[in-house]
């Protein structure tokens, strides 16, 4: 179980981490989010795994670390937060720059001044 | 608490000439001296208890724990210098009356002449090595910014730069030596310092030390190779540079040799640093000094020159040596102040200070004429003058000089030439300005003496070089004896101040120099054709070209590093991340501990794989955005199983709709970006990518790997144990969110707060098409299946989410997930009948209820207080309820309305400002 777990967080981690690296701005948002359930499920593995076992007082016999799933909890919604926070960056980005890349200047230096308008579903 | 009023005197009185500027320019000038003549008065009454060899201290804790204290002594040395800062501050007030220009009403000058004095004087009182260090940067300060007093005038600005620039490096490497000291000795009282000068010559950070505290030395007391900014600092006032760059600014350097004479000197290290340095600048300065036909810059020089007979005098290492220098420097105070008056009295009069233009002004000023020729007699070293003395002494003392071992001979040979030239230039002085014939412009202009009593300053100065001259033991003897003995913190030498020594060493260098003066002043012009040749250039053009290729080195490597490329910034983070735990964990043989491991069982495996092939299909399709969306919401599902799995109900229900409300958002900004974006990335870029990703994911799962395979020391048994007795509730997650740690909360939702705040700024007003396609193209938005679902499942929502509420503090729920399920159902009314039906209907502004939320759980918090508990202290009772039973109700419970509130209005604001922009509106509506 351990390994499963520590295989998913493996993988969602590396995937988060090369969507952030891509040049625009909606897989970077979806590589953030992705990052985010990793740390989520690497924080909440910190408390360990326990089977059936809710921190609540007289339903189970053990309990699970209460700790770190009051913390993810938190990390959740600010979690959230955050990512609706980065959407409407990237919009707003969009709308001035006319582009969705993340980086302005280097593109218009490397591929000359960015299209007008990207290319719709093909 | 005399020494205090010494110092805040003219500090505090700074204020006045300001304030008195109203008043006309003579009461400026009266209002000014005022409290430099008080703290005078105070000086001298001192004099008797100082001369006696008691001193005065002063003391008070101030900033104990970082080793500082207002602390001043007033000693001999310390009398010495500040009689100097005074008594010429004085004459320099009176003097610059008469100087400024009759347009400029002085409050300005006043003011910063009066700063100065008083960190001037702090400085030399200071008893803390902190404390000195303070006023020493205040000196930097103030004196930057009387020498750009003509701020119109950009050499003014240059030479001010410069001077800080020089002197506040200088500073700094003071700060870091006197830090040192502090470290070597355990404390930064003076006494301390002094009495610890062997315990810190023997330690091994001495010759750091030693260089460091020279560093600020030299640089302040314009000694080579930093000498160059006091002939630039010349752009000042004439006062200014009669009083900063003679008697006070420029002294201070030489006044840290003396003060930490005890502390560092008497090494061979200090003999050759601080003689070599003196030797150089001694030589230097008094050879340029013939080369200046500025009035102010041959003088500059002269200063130059005579900071590093000083400076050399402090480096033998000889009682008798520092006796030496401490006279001369009272004596250069005197001659050097009275002749840079004298310049600024002939500029005033003619209008040029040029040397070559001037001359036969003794036809036109008599009086000024006779008082600069016995002042530049002293600064050559005529006798019957001050300075004829301590150059006497300081001869005698080059004679005996041994720190250069079998090169002993060089300082006295350096000395005759120095003093050869020191005769060559002051004859200039006298003879180019004052003598020769008149030039035919000056004769049409017919300057006359200054006002009566802006020559008083310069009479009182040459009285002085005069009476020290002639009767040196009344008038300074006993002086002298008291701040030897203090500088080197031990008994004076015995030493008389007499005119005739006899026909010995010193008058033979005397009477050498004089000679070979002359004759170098009569070839001089030859002189200046072969200086002319030189390729010398300005100090100015050096340092101003310094300083622009510093700048431009420094943007270069801005530029180079921050190049406003977001993604290399991430690329260098990430690599960051890989490379300081990859250097640190290299080889660590323990990755897997020792606790054993748990089943693993089909159900988990296959749960596994798919968050994995989620996860890897959104990577795989993320060009395809509403694919890659749609695997992103199956990996955040996962998750949510994931968190029930594991014995964590209270994060899988907000997991499960956090997911929703975030894909809803998602989809709805998806509608405003492109939903394809080709591959545009080189297959090198991908690969480097990848590589990076792969490591970092590695990464994270063998630490994770690492920690779960490790027994668990939580402290988490006290929340378990205390949530019934001390929270009120079963629910141990919630107990933490609403009670034990509530204060995380309420800061979590105050950021909750904040972003939606600021994405309703960010969307409030924007019109944005989506791309590709023309605002209201949606062709039925709603579909009536939609639309009849959503309406009854709309008090169902509610119905739960008020159960979760309710019972969240027992069992798994709370504030946070009902609020979540209140928003989302919600939203599902927005997708089936549109934002602005549902928002109609529902009547109620977001921003009252977000702050109303936040207040809620504020107030609850405050609440406490009400009671004597701390902030957020939650009590709880049971009710019973008929019909229901037993009801616990905690405090608890109204933070999480509070929350709940929170959360589903900010959910809200988000969604339903997103949608209403994206949303057709009714007018474009009805105009298709």
């Amino acid at each position: 179980m351990e390994a499963l777990m520590a295989v998913c967080i493996g993988v969602l981690t590396a995937c988060g981490v090369y969507l952030m690296l891509r040049a625009r701005t909606f897989p970077v948002v979806m590589g953030l989010m992705l990052l985010g359930y990793a740390v989520n499920l690497f924080l909440f593995a910190m408390g360990r795994l326990a089977t059936e076992a809710p921190a609540v007082i007289g339903r189970a016999e053990s309990h699970a670390d209460p700790l770190p799933q009051a913390l993810v909890l938190t990390a959740i919604v600010i979690g959230f937060a955050m990512t609706a926070y980065v959407v409407i960056l990237v919009i707003r980005a969009r709308k001035t720059l006319n582009h969705d890349y993340v980086d302005d200047r280097v593109n218009e230096r490397a591929h000359g001044a960015p299209e007008k308008s990207q290319g719709t579903r093909s | 608490m005399n020494s205090l009023l010494i110092v805040l005197l003219p500090l505090c009185g700074a204020c006045l000439p300001r304030l008195a500027q109203g008043l006309g320019r003579a009461w400026c000038a009266r209002i000014t001296v005022l409290p430099v003549l008080v703290a005078l008065a105070l000086l001298l009454q001192a004099a008797p208890d100082v001369l006696g060899g008691e001193g005065l201290r002063f003391s008070v804790p101030w900033l104990t724990q970082l080793g500082m204290a207002l602390a001043f002594r007033l000693d001999g040395l310390s009398w010495l210098f500040a009689l100097l800062i005074l008594g010429i501050g004085v004459l320099v007030i009176l003097y610059a009356h008469y100087y400024l220009e009759k347009n400029d009403p002085g409050g300005r000058f006043y003011t910063l002449l009066l700063l100065f004095m008083g960190a001037m004087l702090g400085l030399v009182l200071a008893d803390n090595l902190l404390l000195m260090v303070l006023f020493w940067e205040l000196t930097s300060i103030s004196s930057f910014l009387l020498i750009g007093y003509s701020f119109q005038d950009s050499g003014a600005r240059k030479g001010a730069r410069m001077a800080l620039a020089v002197t506040g490096a200088g500073g700094l490497a003071l700060l870091a030596g006197v830090l040192l000291l502090g470290q070597i000795v355990g404390s930064y009282a003076l006494d301390d310092v002094l009495a610890a000068g062997d315990q810190i010559r023997a330690h091994s950070l001495y010759p750091l030390v030693l260089v460091l505290v020279l560093l600020g030395a030299f640089t302040k007391s314009a000694q080579f190779p930093f000498h160059f900014w006091l002939p630039h600092a010349m752009s000042a006032p004439t006062p200014v540079s009669a009083y900063l760059h003679s008697a006070t600014m420029v002294k201070a350097g030489v006044f840290l040799l003396a003060r930490l004479y005890p502390a560092l000197s008497g090494t061979e290290l200090w003999g050759l640093l601080v003689t070599g340095a003196g030797l150089a600048t001694l030589v230097l300065g008094a050879v340029t000094a013939l080369f200046r036909h500025d009035l102010k810059g041959l003088l500059a020089f002269s200063t130059i020159s005579h900071l590093g007979l000083v400076t050399l005098l402090f480096g033998l290492n000889t009682p008798m040596a520092t006796v030496a220098a401490l006279f001369h420097i009272v004596n250069h105070a005197t001659f050097k102040a009275s002749l840079f008056m004298a310049a600024g009295i002939i500029d005033h009069e003619t209008g040029t200070r040029d040397m070559r233009l001037l001359g036969g002004l003794r036809r036109y000023l008599p009086h000024t004429a006779l008082l600069a020729t016995v002042a530049a007699g002293a600064m050559a070293g005529v006798p019957l003058l001050n300075g004829f003395l301590s150059k006497e002494m300081f001869f005698a003392e080059t004679v005996q000089a041994r720190v250069f071992g079998t090169w002993h001979l060089l300082v006295p040979i350096l000395a005759t030439v120095a003093g050869s030239f020191s005769i060559a230039y002051s004859l200039r002085f006298i003879r180019d300005v004052f003598f020769r014939s008149t030039p035919g412009w000056l004769q049409d202009k017919a300057p006359h003496e200054p006002a009566r009593y802006m020559r008083v300053p310069v009479e009182i100065l040459v009285i002085l070089c005069l009476a020290v001259g002639m009767i040196p033991m009344f008038m300074v003897g006993a002086l002298l004896a008291t701040a030897a003995a203090a500088t080197l913190n031990t008994e004076a030498p015995a030493f008389s101040l007499v005119l005739w020594h006899g026909f010995d060493t010193a008058l033979k260098m005397s009477l050498l120099a004089l000679v070979a003066g002359v004759v170098i002043y009569h070839y001089r012009k030859t002189l200046w054709r072969w200086h002319a040749r030189l390729p010398l250039q300005d100090a100015r053009h050096v340092f101003e070209g310094a300083l622009q290729a510093l700048g431009r080195a420094g943007e270069a490597v801005a530029t180079g590093v921050v190049n406003g490329s977001l993604q290399r910034y991430m690329l260098v983070l990430l690599l960051a991340v890989v490379a300081l735990p990859v250097w640190a964990l290299w080889g660590w043989p323990h990755w897997t501990g020792v606790s054993g491991l748990t089943p693993a069982d089909p159900v988990t495996a296959v749960g596994a794989f798919i968050l994995c092939a989620a996860a890897i299909g959104t990577v795989v399709s993320h060009h395809y955005r509403l694919a890659a969306l749609v695997q992103l919401s199956a990996v955040g599902l996962m998750v949510a199983l994931a968190f029930a799995r594991f014995s964590a109900p209270d994060l899988a229900l907000t997991q499960i709709s956090v997911e929703i409300v975030t894909v809803v958002f998602l989809m709805l900004a998806l509608y405003f970006l492109p939903q394809y974006a080709g591959n545009r990335s080189s297959r090198a870029r991908l690969l480097r990518d990848g590589g990076i990703a792969a490591v970092v994911g590695g990464g994270a799962a063998a630490l994770a790997w690492a920690v779960m395979t490790r027994p668990l020391d939580s402290i988490s048994g006290f929340f378990i144990d205390q949530a019934v007795p001390g929270g009120g509730g079963t629910n141990v997650v919630n107990v933490i969110l609403v009670d034990f740690r509530g204060f995380d909360t309420l800061g979590e939702i105050s950021v909750l707060v904040i972003a939606a705040l600021g994405i309703y700024a960010l969307l409030d007003g924007l019109r944005i098409d989506a791309p590709g396609r023309p605002r209201g193209e949606l062709i039925n938005p709603h579909p009536m299946i939609m639309t009849v679902v959503s309406r009854p499942m709309l008090p169902i929502a509610l119905a739960v989410a008020l159960y979760i509420f309710l019972r969240g503090h027992n069992l798994p729920g709370g504030g946070f997930i009902a609020g979540l399920i209140t928003a989302v159902a919600l939203i599902l009314q927005f997708v089936g009948n549109g934002v602005n039906w549902t928002q109609e209907r529902l009547g109620v502004r977001y921003h009252p209820v977000l702050a109303g939320g936040l207040l809620i759980a504020l107030a609850t918090g405050a609440g406490s207080w009400l009671f004597g508990y701390p902030f957020l202290t939650s009590s709880h009772t049971h009710f019973h309820v008929p019909g229901i039973g037993e009801i616990e109700l905690a405090t608890a419970m109204l933070f999480d309305l509070g929350v709940y509130l929170v959360v589903v209005s900010s959910t809200l604001l988000i969604i339903g400002k997103l949608g209403s922009i994206s949303a057709v509106p009714k007018t474009t509506e009805a105009s298709h």
